[in-house]
């Protein structure tokens, strides 16, 4: 057990050291940004007809003038105790506004990462079962179309067929228009939340199909599945028995992998259906020059991912004895 | 006819996938004055004769813009494909060579795979101030990792190879080792992956264009034609986004199939599978 935490508490320091890496290199690429945020933001129009000292307020506002190094320093301290600032555009504690959106992405996040995982393991374990007869070829074939398409794009198609002709969906937003926030029930919520979590999950299942296909033919060619055949056990039996539980591992990794992909695809997502989500503020800043919610929100989702790299790594020793012991040898 | 045996099949529709793309890159090069076209007497047409792929609100051929922008799309993606390869060559072979660089390299594809890949994408190019600039930077700098990673490896194997501690102990200087042994052996590997990677650029090229951290609003690239489309859909004008989309899928699902080909050449065991 105590062999478990030390090991669980290298992988914390390491995830550490690593987020912290993520905010300097992501302070230091949006420092290097030759867009005046002052021009993205005012406006070369309304720039020029003000005085000069009107100009320096914004300056300061926008933190042009101060040097790097101290406004890293004095972002990672206030940073350390919680205050990730303030955002420029919203002019609201960045924390908060990343908590009310992160409140609305969970859901299609959740929902997502769980579809695309059962999916593409399902998908997988038959493709590499049945390796090259049409079931494999199907897979192969669906997975090198989806991951060939552009996200943004699948949902755009699904905005136009199901939204648009069809009408069974509405094509944006996460509630009703012209509705208080109070009386939205929780049905609406669903139902706009409804295609992005689909586009999300369906662009998701490719790699790890794809990569759980592999798997499952290294497994499927093993010495222990041809004894296994020679025993004469039928294929689901040693599917069910021998497959599964090798490709358990790489499945884990893929799982925890994708993570970083689904909140990528959010992004795109969420600006097609115009769903307030982290994805969306993240385009905001982005355009906008809105350093401390930029960094904010790359902190949190780098956060997310190596969390996600840390429960993979804890919980293989869970699933398998041979690493659990192997561990606390060493 | 004579039946071809795989090799054979496999080189011609490679020198087909690539002879297309040549084609839509030409077209698209030599269609530009015409994607910027406007005519006001022909507005909103659906697809039709003559015009394959409908014409937008401001009455422009969307098939010449299409092909355009796919253009486009190609020309930036093997920019940034043979960048991003090279820097994985680089710092593949740097890090399996070197222990201290190792750990830096590791270190630092570790935060690289940590921020999502679209966020990485837009932060450097926000650095190098968005625009035709920015997405090569965001692309060519963000796609080096996987490559590196696996040319590492290799490159860690091969050290061990015979041939190459008898080189080091028949006193062959190291940077000749790396020259005439090292590189000659990487080069398979480092074609396939970087044709392999040109999917990936121009999906992203596209991607990062549309949330508008890419090329601007003036160019016809499929990002900005399909951004402006989205305005469009709700009026029931699909063609703007279906037609440019299905395209672009089709250009990145025939660079699959050249580096799928290009492997199979290269890797002379696999093509008999």
């Amino acid at each position: 057990m105590k062999h478990r935490l030390q090991f669980a508490g290298k992988k914390l320091l390491r995830m550490a050291l690593l987020l912290l890496g993520v905010s300097l290199a992501a302070f230091l690429l949006m420092s290097a940004s030759p867009l005046d945020p002052l021009q993205t933001n005012v406006g070369q129009a309304a720039l020029g007809s003000m005085s000069q000292e009107q100009i320096a307020q914004l300056e300061d506002y926008w933190g042009v003038n101060t040097p790097l190094a101290e406004r890293y320093l004095g972002w990672l301290f206030s940073a350390l105790q919680g205050d990730f600032g303030t955002s420029l555009l919203y002019r609201q504690p960045v924390l908060q506004i990343i908590g009310e959106r992160l409140a609305n992405s969970l859901g299609l996040l959740l929902f997502a990462w769980v579809l695309s995982g059962i999916l593409g393991l399902t998908l997988g374990v038959l493709a590499g079962a049945l390796r090259g007869r049409w079931p494999d070829k199907l897979v192969r074939g669906w997975c090198l179309l989806i991951s060939s398409t552009p996200t943004f794009w699948l949902a755009l198609l699904l905005l136009t067929v199901f939204a648009v002709w069809l009408g069974w969906f509405p094509s944006g937003l996460s509630v009703p228009i012209g509705v208080e926030a109070d009386s939205v029930t929780a049905l609406e919520r669903l139902r706009h939340a409804v295609l992005p979590a689909l586009t999300l999950s369906i662009t998701g299942v490719s790699n790890i199909a794809l990569h759980t296909r592999e798997k499952m033919v290294d497994v499927m060619e093993s010495d222990y599945v041809l004894f296994a055949r020679a025993r004469g056990e039928s294929l689901p039996a040693i599917v069910l028995r021998h497959g599964l539980r090798n490709v358990a591992l790489p499945a884990i990794t893929l799982q925890f992998a994708s993570v970083s992909e689904i909140i990528g695809g959010s992004v795109l997502v969420e600006q097609v259906f115009s769903y307030p989500g982290l994805g969306q503020a993240a385009v905001t800043a982005g355009l906008g020059s809105d350093m401390p919610l930029l960094l904010g929100i790359t902190v949190l989702t780098a956060a997310i991912v190596f969390g996600g790299n840390v429960a993979a790594d804890l919980l293989y020793g869970v699933v398998d004895p041979k690493i659990r012991r192997g561990a606390a040898k060493a | 006819m004579r039946r071809l045996n795989q090799r054979q099949r496999a080189l011609l529709l490679l020198l087909l996938a690539a002879a297309v793309l040549l084609a839509i890159t030409l077209a698209g090069a030599l269609l530009t004055g015409r994607a910027m076209e406007t005519d006001f007497s022909r507005l909103n047409l659906a697809p039709d004769l003559p015009y394959l792929f409908g014409t937008d609100w401001m009455g422009r051929d969307m098939f010449a813009r299409t092909l355009t922008g796919l253009s486009l799309s190609i020309r930036i993606g093997a920019l940034t494909a043979c960048v991003s390869a090279v820097i994985a060559l680089v710092l593949g072979v740097a890090a399996a060579l070197n222990r201290k660089l190792d750990a830096v390299f590791s270190w630092c594809i570790d935060l690289f795979l940590g921020i999502p890949h679209i966020l990485l994408v837009m932060l450097i190019s926000l650095a190098f101030g968005r625009g035709f600039l920015g997405v090569v930077a965001g692309v060519s700098l963000s796609h080096w990792p996987s490559l590196a990673r696996l040319l590492r490896g290799e490159v860690l194997q091969l050290r061990q190879a015979p041939y190459l501690r008898l080189a080091r102990k028949l006193g062959v200087p190291r940077r000749d080792l790396i020259r005439r042994h090292l590189l000659p052996h990487l080069l398979p590997q480092f074609l396939t992956g970087l044709i392999l990677q040109f999917p990936h650029a121009i999906l992203h090229e596209a991607s990062v264009t549309f949330l508008g951290f890419g090329l601007s609003s003036e160019q016809p690239a499929i990002g900005v034609i399909l951004s402006e489309s989205m305005r469009y859909l709700t009026t029931g004008r699909w063609w703007l986004a279906l037609f440019p989309g299905l395209a672009l899928v089709g250009v990145v699902l025939l660079f699959a199939a050249l580096g799928e080909q290009a492997r199979r050449l290269l890797d002379p065991s696999s093509i008999h599978q």
